[in-house]
């Protein structure tokens, strides 16, 4: 039982920090756009770059990671499932 | 390097098929092939494909009608999410959305998008571990009972009817357009196309339909702009370059917006405004004045020897009033935002949360992120959607397959920022500031349709920027014709927004059908009905869904774009805290998911209701407007009826007795060790 409850504890953790990372950078960092939008990249305004690609990338990158973590857990744990 | 399997070579001579197809039609229209045949091919070129794609695929096996016998690999389940998820709002009207209001629509680039994440994160793997058929299947067991079964399928038909009504209304928008089919036939026509998959295939076919579908789509979406891109610096990856035209836009804009010309405009489309505000302050009086002046004018024509023509017009006039003070009212009103509108000073494209002053400011930036969390949820909400998890052969495919969905879903969503940009650059530089008389045949043609208006209110004979008004829907479907390309490409982007409506309409419809014939019907009323038996009730209640969605849709319901955006709000109020909150929280109990359900769905339809609407004319209710709670428009209701929906929970669940049967439950989709269903 304490093994199952570990992989559980560690999919949690995991699972809690990434969503903490995608509420503030979806939340948090839009609040503050206009004051992004002062800084430039790829001549585009950051804070319109962010909204208009950046977040997205971002966001598939966070979906691969976990995939990725969550692989080695089930890995780890023996759960190669079904 | 790699091998592909059977079905991604398949896949691949069918884009192959699909690219020959569009060349060949190319250099026939090079040769003379008249426009309307190019529209006619394309139509039924691509809805025989995705017919024949469903006739093959035909089952009579339920596992295989309602989750495709749980056989489809993550890469084409991410492909067929991405159409499924993709409707005919996203190609056609969110380019134009973005036209329109610049940053504040990249909200729903960001929501549409990061809702993915938390499909990924907190339900995905979860619901296909479960694996049953349905959304209200996996609130029931972790629940138990069926008073919340009952609540699911409510809120589940409700979210998907108008959702699928919004397509089927696409459907027909587009036949009319490009085949020039009367629109209520267009609709039927659409319908024929989105049955021949479902009727008799259900998500088996639905499947293999929306992976065809997903590759037209993105090629339509894709080619116009690269073209445009290419026409205008020179490298056709539009995304990578937009930052430099995006640049050259505000150039643009500070040269345009201040010009006296521009100026003046705005100020007389304020005073017309003023003027209707004053008429619709002196009703009736001012309606039985207009009246008399007309009569009047109408009595001189006569006693004068004025053309006959004339006469008739104004009679005609006459004739169009409105009847009473209260249709003047609603038309006046109208017509009086719609100066207002225009009398608005323009934006900057990339400025973020624009406004005259603080509190405008303010409120932009509170709607903006208020409209990202409600698409975000609801995304993560939404019943066809989340079903597509149950699909995939293991747990970990299914998490794959939300990479795979995100992927493919970004290939559009990336394109659209840039979409609008580009259409504007071509607006601003070659069609703004130009002589009236002299303005390419495409306005003319989408002005007749109705979607572009321009009007020269200081006749002056020069069209300026406020004098134009476009629909947001015209972008994409007009920008072949804006940027000079051959008929074929409008043929294709039709073709493409097709396929994105159908497809769409094709997973809600399965979603209704499931919801009444296997959640009401087979786990509530006849729990020992025959598997042949429980498919005959699905089919036909398909046909009856469709149906009546096409007829709701052929009269033409308004507001049809901001109804969607509604059942975002419903579908993430409903379901989104009682699914996590089942998932994450074993102290969640049956009564207080059954309340929160309740409170979330009642009060998003309350907000929307009152701020939206002053009465319901059926009901006899009227007076109902509200002032809106922290300046949320009821397009975000969703942020009130999802707080709401996740305290309800915990309050209740907190005051009622912890069910132990939830511990089994739980650690059965947590882990897959006892193996929650197949």
């Amino acid at each position: 039982m304490p093994d199952s409850d570990l992989f559980w504890r560690k999919q949690r953790r995991l699972t809690l920090l990434l969503f903490i990372l995608w509420l503030l950078l979806t939340f948090v960092m839009n609040w503050f756009a206009p004051e992004l939008n002062e800084l430039t990249v790829f001549e585009f305004p950051l804070g319109f770059y962010m909204g208009a690609q950046g977040l997205l990338i971002i966001y598939l990158a966070i979906i691969w990671y976990y995939n990725r973590r969550m692989r080695q857990l089930e890995a780890e744990y023996g759960r190669a499932d079904e | 390097m790699f091998s592909l399997t059977r079905l991604q070579r398949y896949y691949l001579y069918y884009t192959g098929c699909f690219l020959a197809f569009v060349l060949a039609l190319a250099v026939l229209e090079q040769h003379g092939m008249p426009p309307r045949w190019i529209g006619y091919a394309f139509l039924f070129f691509t809805i025989s494909m995705y017919a024949v794609i469903g006739v093959a695929s035909r089952t009579s096996d339920v596992s295989e009608y309602y989750v495709a016998g749980r056989r489809v690999p993550a890469f084409f389940n991410g492909m067929a999410t991405g159409a499924d998820w993709m409707s005919a709002a996203s190609f056609i009207g969110l380019a134009g959305t973005l036209y329109l209001s610049g940053y504040q629509g990249l909200a729903f680039v960001i929501g549409w998008t990061g809702g993915f994440v938390l499909v990924a994160l907190l339900l995905a793997p979860y619901l296909r571990r479960f694996g049953e058929y349905t959304i209200p299947d996996f609130l029931s067991a972790r629940y138990g009972g069926n008073a919340i079964r009952i609540v699911a399928v409510v809120a589940a038909i409700l979210a998907s009817f108008v959702y699928v009504v919004a397509q089927i209304y696409g459907v027909g928008v587009i036949t009319s357009r490009f085949v020039s089919l009367q629109f209520e036939i267009g609709v039927f026509v659409g319908l024929a196309g989105i049955l021949v998959c479902s009727f008799l295939g259900g998500m088996r076919a639905v499947t293999w339909t929306q992976v065809a579908q997903y590759v037209i789509l993105i090629v339509a979406y894709i080619t116009p702009v690269a073209i445009l891109s290419w026409n205008v610096t020179g490298n056709p990856v539009p995304q990578l370059v937009y930052g430099h035209v995006l640049k050259e836009v505000g150039r643009l804009e500070d040269k345009l917006f201040d010009m006296p010309a521009e100026v003046e405009v705005r100020k007389l489309y304020r005073e017309r405004a003023d003027l209707y505000a004053e008429k619709i302050m002196q009703l009736p009086n001012s309606l039985i004045l207009e009246r008399e002046q007309i009569s009047s004018q109408i009595n001189d024509l006569k006693a004068s020897d004025t053309q006959m023509k004339d006469i008739v017009a104004l009679e005609k006039l006459r004739r169009e009033m409105p009847h009473d003070p209260d249709e003047a009212r609603a038309r006046w009103e109208e017509s009086m935002y719609t100066a207002l509108d225009r009398a608005k000073p323009p934006i900057h494209h990339a400025e973020a949360f624009p406004g005259q002053d603080e509190e405008q400011k303010l409120a932009a930036r509170i709607n903006f992120l208020a409209l990202i969390f409600c698409l975000t949820v609801g995304t993560a909400a939404l019943p066809h959607v989340l079903a597509r998890y149950y699909t995939t052969p293991t747990v970990s495919q299914a998490r794959e397959s939300v990479f795979w969905s995100l992927l493919f879903i970004l290939a559009l969503y990336i394109t659209a920022p840039a979409y609008a940009v580009f259409a504007k650059y071509e607006i601003f530089s070659h069609l703004v500031e130009i002589p009236i008389a002299k303005l390419p045949g495409w306005v003319a043609a989408w002005t007749k349709i109705g979607l572009v208006s321009i009007e020269d209110i200081n006749r002056d004979g020069i069209l300026q920027l406020a004098e134009l008004s476009l629909n947001p829907d015209v972008i994409v479907l007009a920008t072949p014709e804006i940027a000079g390309m051959p008929y074929v490409v409008s043929g294709l982007v039709a073709a493409g927004a097709l396929a994105a409506a159908l497809s769409t309409a094709d997973g809600l419809l399965l979603t209704i059908t499931s919801a009444v014939s296997h959640d009401i019907y087979y786990r509530i009323i006849r729990p020992d009905a025959s598997t042949q038996f429980r498919l005959v009730i699905s089919k036909s209640m398909l046909l009856v869904v469709a149906v009546l969605a096409a007829t709701v849709a052929a009269q033409k319901p308004g507001s049809i774009l901001s109804m969607v955006s509604w059942a975002f709000s419903i579908a993430g109020s409903a379901f989104f805290p009682a699914l996590v909150l089942g998932i994450f929280w074993p102290r969640a109990t049956r009564a207080g998911a059954l309340a929160g359900m309740l409170v979330g769905l009642l009060l998003s339809i309350y907000y929307i209701l009152r701020v939206e609407f002053d009465g319901i004319p059926l009901l006899g209710i009227s007076g109902l407007h509200m002032a809106p709670w922290f300046y949320v428009h009821s397009t975000s209701a969703g942020v009130f009826g999802v707080f709401a929906g996740f305290v309800t929970i915990v309050v209740v669940s907190l005051l009622t007795k912890p069910e132990p049967a939830t511990e089994r439950f739980l650690s059965a989709i947590r882990q897959g060790k006892h193996g929650g269903g197949r």
